[in-house]
């Protein structure tokens, strides 16, 4: 529906319009005439050689708001990344910026990186995942191009105008822009991930630009896991503190492995120390919407649901048939989760 | 070894416990009459703030609370100081909604440079907004380091500063140096409750006030609210009888197993 909206033209992006239809005549091909003024720059996240995909929805975001898409992929040895984020589809140029002092993700860096680009080039939107990496970065590069942020966008309405969750996602707002350049981050389970194409898009080098060394990267701990991504898995069982230990929550394991699920946790069974920090779903933690939710043990608090209330099918299993969960939950088990969570390990191996 | 200036943000917000409702005219959430609090990350944040005073004794010269809203904001600000802020500044504005995070991150540089201030604590986000911005944005006009979503701080007397920050797979650690910002996670530590005495000795810490105009910041909104609607409702609420059934549902009324 994007691809043919007609978008308003701001008559100081006019030049930015004419020179990137120069420089990308595979627009018209692909139907993107009519919003030509816009213009974006996304920012990718990527670990190990591989894209993040909060980076892979924050592009079919990008798409939506019509007009081409740039990405910028920085870091120690940016090749191979760049030469995969070059063949997602709607990218037309790849921005490579190599340097030792990316390889962390460090705002201090990463900032100036995209003020400079923005400057140099002119883009109308700057774009990246609602994610720790995302969220770090973008309100600092907000503040050096002095422009406001939209953050965690679940919708695109227009060029300027988009659809936000509020107070824990009781609320949707539906904002609009008034600066010249749009800076948004993207709720990672609101946009499907881009695919990729067979042409590749060019390379270039990025902009130079300053970075500073004020802060050191010293080391990382990051739980591992042979089980899906909690993010963007489609199936998630989370567990609360009525599991009353980390080593019951080894119940919640084998039914994960069963299904091939991720694990996810509520405040309080990570507060109690049952489950690691980066597992916590809700307002704070992680969002997620798979396909299948089952919670095991939570009550239901405004902010869990926060993280889980889009999900497609949720289930319930408390021993206390008013916990507020049960408002949510398609399906609502009252059991003693000690006996009914084995019980349906059980049941889904036969 | 000079001392340093510690400057705490805390924002006015709905109580985290209220179920909001969206108001009729759908331009906001209804606040008249509602139970507001501090936002729970500022606590954090004067805690922690409270805390490096309580360990590092005469380095922390002053813990400075500064709040930005309407008047209510002060109720606020007596709080920070009741759990232990030594002074509070009072950003007065006519209407909290306007109020948008890079306002009060210019708000915020301002006052560093007035105060003097070496270092900044702040929650990683609000409640009511959810944006997640202000802490990044004031280290942006800064120019200084970042340190978001901490859930552990530790200041070496040479006025290094190493944070454990809580990233999407993990803990990642960063060292710098003061001046910096600091943003809490909810991990970073357990807000004290302040005490009877202490709320009493609050009423007469220092409570100075100030606007927009006197801090030389234009506040006005970039972004423009154009709507404020309610999340679509979830036909929950049906419940299964036993984990039979619940199988059963899954794989064929669902079909999602």
């Amino acid at each position: 529906m994007f691809a043919t909206r007609r978008l308003f033209v701001a008559p100081q992006f006019k030049p930015i319009l004419n020179s990137s239809f120069r420089n990308a005549p595979a627009l018209f091909t692909r139907g993107y005439a009519s919003a030509s003024d816009v213009s974006t720059l996304l920012l990718v996240e990527h670990k190990d050689n591989a894209v993040a995909p909060s980076t892979l929805s924050a592009l079919s975001a990008a798409a939506k708001l019509g007009g081409n898409v740039t990405a910028l992929v920085a870091g120690e040895n940016p090749e191979e990344v760049a030469n995969i984020v070059s063949k997602l589809e709607n990218v037309s140029k790849v921005l490579v910026a190599k340097d030792k002092l990316y390889e962390h993700g460090l705002p201090e860096t990463y900032a100036p990186l995209l003020a400079a680009t923005q400057k140099s080039l002119g883009f109308t939107h700057l774009v990246a995942g609602h994610s720790a990496f995302g969220k770090n970065i973008f309100p600092r590069v907000a503040a050096l191009l002095d422009v406001a942020q939209v953050s965690d966008i679940t919708a695109v309405e227009s060029a300027d105008t988009f659809v936000r969750p509020i107070y824990a996602g009781n609320a949707i707002a539906k904002v609009k822009s008034n600066d010249a350049i749009k800076i948004i981050t993207v709720r990672g389970t609101s946009f499907p991930a881009a695919g990729s194409q067979s042409e590749a898009a060019a390379n270039e080098q990025a902009p130079d630009a300053e970075k500073p060394d004020t802060v050191q990267w010293i080391k990382e701990e990051i739980s591992k896991s042979d089980r899906p991504d909690l993010s963007t898995a489609s199936r998630v069982i989370s567990g609360g503190r009525a599991l009353k230990s980390s080593d019951n929550f080894k119940i919640l394991y084998d039914l994960a492995d069963k299904i091939d699920a991720a694990v996810g946790a509520s405040r309080a069974a990570v507060d109690a120390g049952y489950a690691d920090n980066s597992l916590q779903v809700g307002q704070t933690g992680k969002i997620v919407a798979p396909q299948l939710y089952i919670a095991v043990g939570i009550s239901g608090a405004i902010q869990h649901l926060a993280g889980m209330k889009d999900s497609k099918v949720i289930v319930a299993i408390n021993k206390d048939a008013d916990a507020p969960i049960f408002q949510v939950a398609d399906y609502g088990l009252v059991a003693d989760l000690f006996t009914a969570v084995p019980e349906l390990t059980e049941k889904l191996s036969k | 070894m000079s001392s340093l200036r510690v400057l705490v943000g805390c924002k006015r917000v709905i109580d985290y416990a209220v179920k909001i409702r969206v108001n009729a005219a759908k331009t906001a959430v209804e606040t008249n009459g509602v139970k507001h609090s501090m936002n729970p990350f500022d606590e954090i944040a004067v805690e922690e703030a409270v805390r490096l005073k309580e360990k590092l004794g005469k380095k922390v010269s002053e813990v400075v609370a500064v709040s930005c809203g309407t008047a209510k904001a002060q109720e606020t600000l007596r709080t920070a100081l009741a759990m232990g802020a030594d002074r509070a500044i009072h950003v007065q504005v006519e209407d909290d909604a306007k109020l948008q995070p890079l306002g009060v991150a210019k708000l915020l540089k301002a006052i560093v440079e007035k105060e003097k201030i070496d270092l900044v604590v702040l929650g990683k986000q609000a409640i009511d907004d959810d944006s997640n911005q202000t802490g990044q944005m004031l280290a942006g006009l800064l120019n200084w380091p970042q340190a978001t979503f901490a859930s552990k701080v530790e200041i070496a007397e040479d006025n290094a500063i190493t944070v454990s920050r809580e990233v999407d797979g993990g803990i990642e650690t960063i060292a710098s140096k003061i001046p910096a910002i600091i943003t809490t996670d909810l991990r970073l530590n357990e807000p004290r409750y302040a005490s009877l005495p202490n709320i009493m000795k609050a009423k007469k810490k220092p409570l100075a006030k100030l606007t927009p105009g006197d801090l030389g910041v234009d506040v006005e909104p970039r972004l423009e609210v154009l709507e404020v609607s309610e999340p679509p409702k979830r036909s929950g609420g049906k419940k299964v009888e036993s984990v039979d059934e619940l199988v059963d549902k899954l794989k064929n009324e669902a079909a999602i197993l």
